[in-house]
């Protein structure tokens, strides 16, 4: 009889983690079908269209984000910095093949695993020397590598010509080059890349994103990273590897956000390291969006992000109250989550869900 | 050979010898207690044979091979599990997780059979969830593994860490005050858990307790640590009536 119930509980918490997982791949592809719908019946205004992609890109970063504020338990504060990490190597190989016979689409499919590889090794290399740090240092570091990167980016040159690749962080014309293509001008960034980018890639590469993560949470190697989380005194003492798996789910991360970088390079015809696109406001935003959305949950923070990127573009004639917005939204989160008293009201809605369902359970 | 043999082991903090000169053999299945007052050492001994500090003299021999010096992680791969005197369970995962996050070691699938959801993963996550319950069930948490660990009571969530460590697979099974903050007929349920541990899984058990009843009731010998230094060794009804022992930690 005691066997029965054990068994019986088991194959629920299982189910409901399956069920959730479903849900969320559910809501993104309903969610692209309605687009679609729209898309081809032409009612989307080409404000919306134009938000399309970078709907999914703040979507990915989300669930790079999360993956490393709510499930390993550090903050990285320059999250923005591995999406420029991914956008500037993806679109430096697409330049490269530009004009090579390579099909677009394996070009572009290479420029995903590139941009994502690029940014992976800087995470993995980050990594190393903070992640074997206690506390704050992984925020402190990664908030200097994202403002590092950008004006590094935004001060080189890079050129290719028959003698092989060059590189300065003066100009262009010291860069020697006897012919041949300046790629990554400076200031200028990147111009001229093809506008591959569609809404479709976007939402694959999202699905892909939680695959991964939610996959990863519900394996041996999640439950190290988040066994490292809770305690890691208790993990260290049951024979866990705290910096290995600390490092894993950074360097995860950051490919994913390397992937979400080379979308956001293939969706500008011309790509610059500007503060407004990978600085440390754009790091905020994201973190944002994983704290809005629930830290820790995958599926809160997607919607958090496609709710706030969507509602200042909607509220357009607002704009200037964007960031005031941002700070009532997220103190009424705080109250919602927080606050004794609307606990309270929450759990008394929930406790009306389930007794729904129980009832239901038990006719059937 | 011992099951644990600690030869002269010493650690020193600045000027203060923290623990000088500690030595004790333990026999493999034994139940044996660590008991002094408070500030004697007695958790500190736990950290250096945990790895968590590094001795600065002596040396530790787990059945036969020395472990001086190893950190955590590969103290606990060479057979040492240990709980804690405050409670440090994996508080926001369930107790089903808790258990199976101490199997991590034996049961061997990469990160990217996890996220492809291989055969191996499913077949490996299946015993891992057998062997997990089976623990539980050792403890009678077996009800329990859906609840999120910080949600058990007090007394359970002891329990729980003691699973935990047993997953792990160790030789010997370090308790560090299992006994602390539960009423008697908790203590008296508990001293009934670390007997069936040590015969079901034949374990080798070293414990620091401050509750005599249980100390008397189920250690086969004692080590009375005071002042850093061991102050008595032997069978538990001998150490207990030693009238320097009594003077130093029991009073009259």
């Amino acid at each position: 009889m005691k066997m029965k119930t054990t068994s019986m509980s088991m194959s629920t918490a299982k189910a409901k983690t399956f069920r959730s997982n479903m849900i969320t791949y559910a809501m993104v592809i309903l969610a692209y079908i309605i687009v679609e719908i729209f898309l081809n019946a032409g009612q989307v205004s080409s404000l919306i269209k134009g938000l399309l992609v970078p709907l999914t890109i703040y979507s990915i970063m989300a669930v790079s984000l999360n993956l490393v504020v709510g499930i390993s338990g550090e903050l990285s504060l320059g999250h923005a910095g591995f999406m420029c990490v991914g956008a500037f190597a993806s679109a430096t190989w697409t330049m490269l093949m530009k004009s090579s016979a390579m099909p677009p689409l394996l070009r572009f499919i290479i420029a995903i695993v590139i941009g994502a590889a690029a940014a992976a090794v800087f995470g993995f290399l980050i990594g190393i020397p903070v992640l074997r740090l206690k506390g704050d240092y992984l925020a402190i570091v990664t908030l200097a590598f994202g403002e590092i990167i950008k004006n590094i980016i935004n001060a080189l040159y890079f050129g290719i010509d028959d003698h092989g690749a060059h590189f300065s962080l003066k100009d262009s014309l010291s860069l020697g080059m006897d012919g041949g293509t300046v790629i990554i001008k400076g200031a200028q960034g990147i111009t001229g890349t093809p506008k591959q980018a569609t809404f479709t890639i976007g939402v694959i590469l999202l699905l892909i994103a939680l695959f991964v993560v939610l996959n990863l949470i519900n394996s041996r190697t999640g439950r190290a990273i988040m066994a490292i989380r809770d305690n890691r005194i208790a993990a260290e003492s049951i024979g866990l590897n705290v910096t290995r798996y600390k490092l894993m789910a950074f360097t995860i991360s950051a490919a994913i956000a390397g992937a979400a970088g080379v979308l956001y390079a293939h969706n500008l015809s011309s790509l610059q390291a500007l503060p407004k696109n990978f600085g440390y406001n754009q790091s905020i935003m994201i973190l944002v969006f994983v704290v809005m959305g629930g830290i820790g949950n995958i599926r809160g923070s997607v919607i958090a992000a496609v709710i706030l990127t969507l509602l200042p573009e909607v509220l357009r004639g607002l704009n200037d109250y964007r960031m005031l917005m941002y700070a009532i939204v997220l103190i009424l989160m705080m109250l919602f989550t927080s606050a004794p008293s609307l606990i309270a009201l929450r759990q008394q809605i929930m406790a009306r869900f389930s007794k729904k369902n129980d009832e239901g359970k038990e006719t059937t | 050979m011992a099951m644990l043999d600690i030869e002269a082991l010493g650690i020193s903090f600045g000027g203060l010898k923290a623990v000088d000169n500690f030595h004790v053999q333990i026999e493999k299945n034994e139940l044996y207690g660590l008991i002094g007052p408070n500030g004697a050492g007695k958790t500190t001994v736990f950290n250096l044979l945990t790895g968590v500090y590094k001795p600065t003299s002596g040396q530790i021999l787990l059945d036969g091979d020395n472990i001086t010096g190893l950190s955590c992680e590969e103290i606990n791969k060479k057979g040492i599990a240990r709980t804690f005197q405050n409670i440090r369970l994996f508080h926001n995962m369930s107790v089903l997780d808790n258990v199976k996050a101490g199997l991590h070691n034996h049961y061997l699938y990469s990160t990217l059979d996890g996220i492809l959801r291989t055969p191996k993963y499913r077949k490996l996550e299946k015993e891992m969830d057998a062997k997990a319950l089976e623990i539980l069930k050792v403890f009678d948490l077996q009800d329990f593994v859906d609840y999120k660990a910080s949600n058990l009571p007090y007394g359970q969530q002891r329990k729980l860490e003691i699973a935990r460590a047993l997953a792990t697979e160790p030789k010997l099974l370090l308790l560090d005050e299992p006994a602390a903050g539960m009423n008697p007929s908790e203590t008296e349920e508990l001293m009934r858990t670390i007997r069936l541990v040590r015969d079901e899984f034949d374990m080798t058990i070293l414990l620091i307790e401050h509750d005599m009843k249980l100390v008397s009731g189920i250690c086969d010998r004692l080590t009375v640590l005071n002042f850093g230094q061991v102050l008595k060794q032997g069978k538990t009804a001998d150490v207990l009536h030693d009238p320097e022992v009594i003077k130093a930690y029991l009073g009259d």
